[in-house]
């Protein structure tokens, strides 16, 4: 079964170990040792439950991110708008539980996540709506949304709704009653710090793999989804409504997407800072294509990036040559391996070749 | 402060000129059949290895060179990944665009200890006065006393638009980003051709970074480029893949930069509105509302051989 598994990733192990490989030879170029290195990112990652709960912590974005890349990949459609549809919801989300501030928390936590939701969702169905009707292809109509949406949500609070008297461009905060627990707090058994920022909001984000899982096994929406995915016209003739499935599957990756701010203002921050992300939507498209859109892969993927975003901050304490910003290299070096496909078939026929001889 | 003067004139051609060579570089990609979004990175790339040698040699024209050399080699990784290795061109973009938010940090990191920025560069390119124009009163102000490469940016553009539709190198590009399988039977090398185009947008997009650093700016700063990669990437949209038509829309979106920039503070309008400029009028152009814009045909789609 091991040897199964091997085989049939074989592309994603031979990218990850190539992808260490030569992620160590920078290191060694920039005068460090890499197994020092590498051993600071692992133990800062896993070492401990709290560096676990960091590493997830971590990994709860990019896992909505990555879901909703996914579930647009399915359908043949690529999502690069999460970045956008993110920035939304989070804003969405923030407004809700800065302005409705004296609804009891069993109202207003349901209220603002349902925002975050519909702000991703709305933004979401936007180039669903115009690749449907115009044809206009999503991935430009995503890029420019992207800067669109950052946009709106940079004036709305550096104008209307910044704090008054911050100086950096940030909403008031939320009201306490639409905090959502830490995990620290809802399992003490673990050990894991109530200051550690992992939220419930990670188990939204397990639910969320559930689900996506559940829609494409058992529903007839999901294999609509994977039909148009794999054949518009084919899909077309056995009478499914392919422009209807294109619009919603938009929506859903966009409402996945909008759940980012459950995390940021409901379970982190507790208001919208601009700039908040670290570019979340566009690594998702990378943890979707690790993850082979499926939402175990997603999961798994995610938390990898976790560990690397996580291991480069105290990389960055632990060594005055490496700083933080080395994560990027790795994320880089990693999304050209993987994408490489057909580097990894020449690898393969020639084992095979060589195997025939 | 008066709004209109030749000040924002002189200003819009200096901040449409990365744009330009941006734009020009990635028309020969996707003439070629591949989507460059990786012009952004590009150009961070281009920057960096720029103000670096400049820093070094104390030659700002070294400094030209080497970002134009590293775009090369930078978009050669591109065409590696995306051509020979046929993997996803978009994907192939994006994890050059990461990679460039990474490697000049660290590397500055490293060489100068100061992971945000490099040190300012003492000497960067001189701009150079065009005889005879620059005595013309007003037009002189206009068009005279930029940097080398803002000229470049205007000769990149004519140089195009006849290589393009004039030569058997710009049929031939054409024809593999419109129908490989057919400019293959013909006798092109098609994968050939798509290096080609890909080589040449990372030669531009490196020239525009240079520009960034040791041009228009004294040093490299972290995230430089300000998604100006994006913007170009847009005006090639907006101006339809054509020379002149991508000109027009880089100049726009470049006076729209410095309208901002002037805006910036005095009225009412807030610049994140006038900064949307071009991405609103993108997308508006790609629905088929100003006029459809319409990629060549076989952009995006990895050439298989055979």
């Amino acid at each position: 079964m091991i040897i199964k598994f091997l085989k049939n990733n074989f592309a994603l192990i031979a990218s990850f170990l190539a992808s260490l490989i030569l992620s160590g030879i920078i290191i060694l170029l920039l005068g460090e040792n890499p197994f020092r290195i590498f051993g600071i990112f692992i133990s800062s990652a896993f070492g401990s439950w709290n560096n676990i709960a960091y590493t997830l912590f971590f990994a709860t974005p990019l896992i909505f991110t990555g879901l909703s890349v996914a579930v647009c990949f399915r359908c043949g459609l690529f999502n690069i708008g999460a970045e956008g549809q993110l920035y939304m919801g989070a804003f969405a989300c923030a407004y809700v539980g800065f302005t409705f501030a004296d609804f009891p928390g069993y109202l207003l936590i349901p209220l603002s996540i349902l925002f975050s939701i519909g702000a991703g969702g709305f933004i979401g169905l936007i180039p669903g709506y115009l690749k449907a009707k115009t044809g206009a292809h999503e991935v430009i109509v995503t890029i420019m949304l992207n800067f669109i949406a950052i946009g709106f949500t940079g004036y709305f609070v550096s104008g209307p709704f910044k704090n008054p008297g911050d100086l950096i461009p940030q909403t008031q905060l939320i009201s306490e009653s639409a905090h959502i627990p830490k995990i620290g707090e809802l399992f003490g058994i673990l050990g894991i710090k109530s200051s550690i920022p992992l939220n419930f909001s990670f188990i939204i984000a397990v639910f969320i793999c559930l689900l996506v899982y559940f829609i494409f096994k058992y529903t007839t929406f999901g294999y609509e989804i994977k039909a148009v995915g794999l054949n518009k016209k084919a899909a077309s003739a056995s009478g499914i409504n392919v422009n209807r499935i294109i619009i919603l599957t938009f929506v859903l990756g966009g409402a996945i997407a909008g759940l980012v701010g459950v995390n940021e203002v409901m379970g982190y921050r507790y208001r919208f800072l601009d700039g908040f992300s670290a570019g979340y939507g566009y690594l998702g498209i990378a943890v979707a294509l690790l993850g082979r859109n499926h939402p175990a892969g997603v999961f798994i993927s995610a938390v990898i990036f976790g560990a690397v975003m996580r291991g480069g901050l105290l990389v960055d304490v632990y060594s005055d040559k490496i700083s933080k910003d080395f994560v990027y290299i790795i994320q880089g070096i990693l999304i050209l391996f993987v994408v490489s496909g057909e580097l990894w078939n020449k690898f393969r026929i020639q084992i095979d070749a060589e195997k025939q001889r | 402060m008066e709004l209109f003067d030749i000040g924002i004139l002189t200003s819009t051609i200096r901040l449409s000129t990365p744009l330009i060579l941006c734009a020009i570089g990635g028309l020969y990609s996707e003439r070629g059949g591949v989507v460059n979004i990786a012009l952004e990175g590009l150009l961070l790339f281009g920057a960096f290895s720029a103000a670096v040698v400049a820093y070094y040699t104390g030659n700002p024209w070294l400094g030209l060179l080497a970002g134009a050399v590293t775009g090369v080699f930078i978009a050669f990784l591109h065409g590696l990944v995306s051509i020979t290795f046929l993997g996803d061109q978009i994907v192939s973009g994006m994890g050059i665009n990461i990679l460039a938010l990474g490697v000049p940090a660290v590397f500055s990191g490293a060489f100068f200890n100061t992971p945000s920025s490099t040190p300012s560069i003492e000497k960067i390119l001189p701009s150079l006065n065009i005889p005879v124009i620059e005595d013309i009163p007003l037009l002189g102000e206009i068009l005279s006393g930029y940097t080398v490469p803002v000229y470049l940016s205007y000769a990149a553009v004519i140089i195009t638009y006849f290589v393009l539709f004039y030569t058997i190198f710009g049929l031939r590009l054409r024809a593999v980003g419109e129908n490989p399988k057919a400019a293959e039977s013909l006798g092109v090398n098609v994968i050939r051709y798509k290096y080609y185009g890909v080589l040449l947008s990372g030669l531009l997009a490196g020239i525009g970074g240079a520009f960034l650093s040791v041009g228009h700016g004294t040093q490299f700063i972290k995230n430089m480029s300000a998604g100006r990669g994006y913007i170009a990437l847009a005006a090639l949209i907006f101006g339809k893949w054509h020379p002149f038509k991508t000109l027009l829309a880089c100049l726009i979106f470049g006076f729209a930069d410095a309208l901002q920039m002037r805006l910036q503070g005095v009225i009412g309008i807030p610049v994140q509105f006038i900064q949307m400029i071009p991405y609103i009028l993108t997308i508006l152009v790609i629905v088929g509302f100003i006029g459809k814009a319409v990629p060549p045909a076989a952009s995006g789609v990895p050439y298989r051989k055979g």
